[in-house]
């Protein structure tokens, strides 16, 4: 039996006080679970703390919430885990971030989780008149969308999600994984119409930023962030969904550059990613860039023969790989989620970055 | 040592300040940078948003060429750029973990006589600064500590998440490193909010109020902290915090004003290098504050007095 100390974020709103903290020592042994620290500082010390919870088993998705700053399942997070990363060797407990907090540790999921779920019409909706019989689809298609369903519903990745900290609009990294689930269903009728949707919204697939937290944060291994990058790849490619957010030409501003350049060349990323340098939607934007363009430009950051001229080209090896796998009729996306990893013969030696990882658990 | 040199495509293009100043720090570390020329970007997740396949083969490519280095003497890849390392760590994931996938992608490469072989060894300078060089040895070329200079890390997402496949943890705290450094100089470091959250650069075309909103966030968290300066490893986060950093404070609706360095540049720095040496005065927002604070250093040795401009 070891000793830890957890220090709580206590909140309740009516009573008109600010949050505060509060440590509690427990003594568990170092592989009971946060969530069996809270209890028994619940049970011991003081019945008033609020924590949700059931399953105990990283299942039920009811005890997210952030340890040492980072979010997780209480229950699914070990003490003697938790403790290295304490600071000052108290283990922080608070709610979840992007939901208002309800008390303690409870945070308001239908104010802002749920919510953000029903928006992406989170259920089938077929062609036609379902088949006499059952659906017949290809496994692999199923496959393809278990990493999806693995979602508990936690709200982790929806706590720590960056451009849902400075766009409270935003869908999010949970419900749009949950779009991609009947996007890459094939029984759904409705792809396109889904897809129109999310990358027509302001604060659709677009507004998603590429920070990683979702799959750092995600305790299932659901990826939103991957998921979302899916999404954009299905609305542009096979969908040739053209969006008022510039999501389209951005992506295809950039591809082209590289396949032009070899390397960007960022002085036409910009107009380009507008619809080119004429576009009726480029000249506002870049003239709202304009003071910095100038900026860079006496500063000697940006000389005007690099804005201007292409001093670099893409070696010729470069536009063969462009033309080659855009020749394919069929796109080739691993996904080692679903293949799983090799056996390794030689010893896993992790100073050489890149090793395939396992199913994420904070407490391997 | 000899490293394989990937510079990217930014340190060539807006912010030609960190591919010089990488330059001009890497002999006094005793770097031999090797420059893959013939590379191309590594598509900054954007053209593997566009096509897996195009980013993995492209990069696979890349690897190939520095590992045609490392066979002629290089010990390993090196790159200056956050936003290079997570982007190629991705597709190296893949290509390493998965034979079938690798010997598929490898043949694209074959009419150019190149193989990628599974394992490259991969490093930000940052990383390579800490785990080949050493902070100790680092410490020793120290010329001109950073004494009383405040400075508060900015990794950049793609350096620092996920965990597992960019090799972080009780081993590695690749997560530390550039407080580590800091401290190796002999800077304070400021701890501040937004040090590991996202610059939002990649949505700057897509949502740019969001995109400024983030940037300028982050940056008055650092000013609220009393940080002289920021310093980050990713060219791409120094457009948002830096080129961008007038339109993030009217976003934010206060001032800034904070200045932004590249790594090799506080590196540079502390080693004894100029600050317009170092392409400091290509800044958008002018790093006064550590200029004055270089100034007032080498003043306090040499004259005694106040500090001057430059």
């Amino acid at each position: 039996m070891a000793e830890y100390t957890l220090k709580l974020r206590r909140y309740l709103p009516e009573s008109g006080q600010a949050p505060y903290w509060e440590e509690f020592k427990i003594d568990l042994d170092g592989t009971r679970s946060v969530l069996d620290g809270i209890l028994q500082a619940r049970d011991r010390d003081d019945g008033s703390i609020g924590i949700r919870c059931s399953c105990r088993a990283a299942i039920c998705g009811s005890c997210g919430v952030r340890i040492n700053g980072r979010p997780m399942l209480a229950c699914h997070t070990h003490l003697e885990k938790a403790a290295e990363t304490a600071p000052n060797g108290a283990i922080e407990v608070e709610p979840m971030g992007n939901m208002p907090v309800l008390k303690d540790l409870i945070v308001d999921m239908d104010a802002v989780h749920w919510k953000k779920m029903r928006r992406v019409t989170p259920w089938l909706i077929p062609d036609g008149e379902p088949p006499e019989r059952e659906y017949i689809v290809p496994a692999e298609s199923m496959i393809d969308i278990t990493q999806t369903m693995a979602c508990i519903q936690c709200g982790a990745c929806v706590s720590d999600c960056l451009s849902m900290e400075v766009d409270p609009l935003f869908v999010g990294p949970a419900a749009l994984a949950k779009a991609y689930r009947f996007v890459g269903d094939p029984r759904d009728g409705q792809h396109r119409q889904r897809l129109l949707d999310l990358s027509e919204d302001p604060h659709g697939i677009y507004d998603c930023t590429h920070c990683f937290n979702c799959i750092e944060a995600c305790p299932k291994g659901v990826a939103p962030m991957s998921q979302i990058m899916r999404l954009r790849r299905i609305a542009t490619a096979d969908h040739g969904i053209n969006d008022r957010n510039n999501g389209y030409r951005h992506e295809h501003a950039f591809v082209d550059n590289i396949e032009k350049n070899g390397i960007l060349h960022e002085a036409d990323l910009l107009p380009d990613s507008y619809g080119g340098k004429f576009h009726p939607r480029a000249v506002p934007e870049l003239a709202r860039s304009l003071p910095s363009i100038l900026k860079a430009l006496r500063t000697g950051k940006v000389t005007p023969q690099k804005a201007l001229l292409h001093a670099h080209k893409a070696p010729k090896e470069v536009r063969r790989i462009f033309d080659h796998v855009h020749d394919k009729d069929e796109r080739y996306e691993l996904n080692l989620y679903v293949v799983g990893e090799e056996d390794e013969p030689e010893p896993d030696d992790s100073t050489t970055a890149g090793h395939t990882p396992e199913e994420r658990s904070p407490n391997t | 040592m000899k490293v394989a040199y990937w510079p990217g495509c930014v340190s060539r293009g807006f912010t030609p300040e960190l591919h010089g100043s990488m330059a001009k720090v890497a002999p006094l570390l005793d770097i031999e940078l090797v420059a893959l020329d013939r590379a191309s970007c590594c598509g900054a997740g954007v053209i593997a948003e566009h096509n897996q396949e195009l980013a993995d083969t492209l990069n696979a490519r890349t690897f190939a060429l520095a590992q045609q280095e490392m066979a002629d003497g290089a010990e390993l890849m090196m790159n200056i750029c956050s936003t290079c390392q997570g982007s190629q760590n991705e597709c190296q994931e893949r290509l390493d973990g998965n034979t079938e996938y690798r010997d598929h992608i490898n043949e694209t490469l074959a009419p150019e006589g190149l193989t990628y072989e599974k394992g490259i060894s991969n490093k930000n300078f940052l990383w390579l600064l800490v785990e080949e060089i050493g902070l100790d040895a680092v410490k020793a070329k120290v010329k001109r500590p950073l004494t009383d200079l405040r400075v508060g890390p900015f990794y950049g997402c793609y350096i620092v998440r996920p965990t597992d496949r960019l090799g972080i943890g009780r081993d590695h705290p690749r997560d530390r490193y550039l407080q580590m450094l800091i401290e190796t100089l002999g800077g304070t470091v400021v701890d501040y909010a937004g040090q590991y959250k996202c610059c939002g650069f990649p949505i700057i075309t897509m949502n740019r109020d969001a995109s400024l909103k983030q940037a300028g966030r982050h940056l008055g968290d650092a000013l609220d902290a009393d940080a002289d300066c920021l310093v980050t490893p990713c060219p791409l986060c120094h457009l948002n915090l830096d080129l961008q950093q007038p339109g993030a404070a009217k976003v934010v609706g206060r001032e800034l004003g904070m200045p932004v360095l590249h790594l090799p540049q506080l590196v540079g720095l502390a080693l004894g290098l100029e600050p317009k040496e170092l392409g400091m005065g290509k800044h958008v927002v002018k790093p006064t504050s550590v200029i004055d604070w270089s100034t007032s250093v080498v003043a306090g040795v040499g004259e005694g007095g106040s500090s001057g401009g430059w």
